[in-house]
């Protein structure tokens, strides 16, 4: 069996990726790619270039886009909504993981 | 090759309509899709159930399902013998090529007809020579424990990855990836190691393996993000008084100075004692308690109960403040 030593990269903003390399990633077309950038739903690190590049945690949120895109067939406007949706879900799960964190176990 | 049932997957039975079967995975999939349910095992049911209806909505397939006859779920059978004949024709000789190790959604994955998760494959199982795929990308979780994420980790995986030779035939190929994951990495987040999942075929790209890491429950430590919280039972004359307790964190003990008149569920901040990440560490809080004995001695009650007798302080005196300011509003 063939081991294989490897770096791993992390998705957050430390990494920085280009349109072409996104689209890559996550298997949505360039064009789809600008819809979900037009609707708000990703958000490039500079929105007023021609030559847009984002932060490497966007590779997470348009792979879920185009499982969900696929798997329910939705349109961009559609996708669009359930992304937004997904960040909002996951900040408050961020927000109630916090909130549990700081509330003290009872000791015996 | 053991036998799945398809139609059982998706509630539907075998007279079902095209439309109804959509209806059932439709349903079945808002319910169950990783990235929008919280049910148990969710991830295992959506495969089950896409799995189904990736072979089930293609009629060319269906037929063919259809026509393996039906056995009880996980029963093995073999496909009937043209199918292997099937297989094994055209393309290079079929050497080693077995039913025994394939997985019923492998062997419909090779059949003609609509695209399957991947977009594979024209032309009777086989993948068209000038035709580049995409190797597919492929999810696990890795479960590690906070002192591993504390201190960075080498994680070693063991995969078995489905992978297709030039004729469209797919094989499960054991793989163990040995990833050097670096200090400081938290619950929830993503790691990508590119060109280690699926291989391409005719030159494309190889698929992208990504780690979601998750951290193991800590007996001391909770987790928010980089920073950890961590209960400070003090005895009540520790936090009168004052006093300098020892404090474990993840590099070792250290002395925290307690003042007088410490408040029970104050955040005491040591920072920098959580999760590591350049420019951005996380801080230790430790949460003051105040513990109570179970039960105490003679003396310590004897003690206990000349201290109520010479104390004045009334821990509820507030009760009273704000009783009479609510009555006086009204």
């Amino acid at each position: 069996m063939k081991l294989e030593l490897t770096e791993a990269v992390w998705l957050d903003e430390r990494g920085i990726v280009t349109l072409v390399e996104l689209a890559e990633c996550s298997g949505l077309s360039e064009a789809e790619l600008r819809d979900l950038v037009d609707l708000g739903a990703l958000e490039p690190l500079n929105p007023d270039s021609s030559d847009w590049s984002f932060g490497a945690q966007c590779i997470v949120a348009a792979r879920a886009a185009s499982r969900l895109r696929s798997d329910f067939e939705l349109d961009t406007q559609s996708l669009a909504v359930v992304l937004s949706l997904l960040e909002r879900v996951q900040e408050l799960e961020m927000e109630l993981q916090r909130v549990h964190a700081r509330l003290p176990r009872l000791h015996r | 090759m053991k036998y799945k049932d398809y139609y059982a997957a998706l509630g539907v039975d075998k007279t079902a309509s095209a439309d109804n079967i959509k209806k059932a995975y439709r349903k079945l999939a808002r319910k169950y899709h990783p990235d929008v349910s919280k049910e148990k095992n969710a991830k295992e049911k959506f495969q089950e159930v896409s799995e189904a209806y990736e072979t089930l909505k293609d009629p060319e397939k269906k037929a063919a399902y259809d026509q393996l006859g039906t056995y009880q779920p996980g029963q093995d059978f073999r496909p009937p013998p043209d199918w292997e004949q099937h297989f094994n024709s055209g393309g290079a000789n079929a050497g080693g090529f077995s039913f025994d190790e394939m997985d019923l959604a492998d062997l419909f994955a090779g059949l003609r007809g609509g695209a399957g998760t991947r977009g594979f494959r024209g032309g009777g199982g086989r993948a068209r020579r000038d035709v580049q795929i995409p190797g597919e990308d492929f999810e696990v979780t890795a479960t590690i424990s906070l002192e591993q994420a504390f201190q960075g980790t080498m994680l070693e995986l063991n995969l078995q990855f489905p992978e297709y030779d030039n004729e469209g035939r797919v094989k499960r190929v054991p793989r163990v990836f040995k990833a050097r994951i670096p200090p400081g990495v938290t619950d929830g987040e993503r790691l990508r190691l590119a060109g280690k999942g699926g291989k391409a075929i005719n030159g494309g790209r190889d698929g992208d393996l990504y780690i979601n890491i998750k951290l193991l429950p800590h007996r001391l430590f909770r987790v928010s993000g980089r920073d950890l919280y961590l209960d400070l039972p003090l005895a009540v004359w520790e936090a009168v008084l004052g006093t300098s307790v020892e404090i474990p964190t993840l590099s070792g003990t250290v002395r925290l100075k307690i003042r007088p008149g410490t408040q029970a569920g104050q955040h005491l901040r040591l920072a920098k004692r959580g999760l590591p990440k350049p420019g951005q560490e996380g801080d230790l809080y430790a949460i003051v308690q105040i513990a109570v004995p179970a039960s105490v001695s003679d003396k310590e009650k004897e003690l206990y109960t000349q201290l109520s007798t010479a104390s004045t302080w009334n821990p509820r005196a507030h009760f009273d403040t704000e009783t009479r300011s609510e009555t006086g509003t009204h």
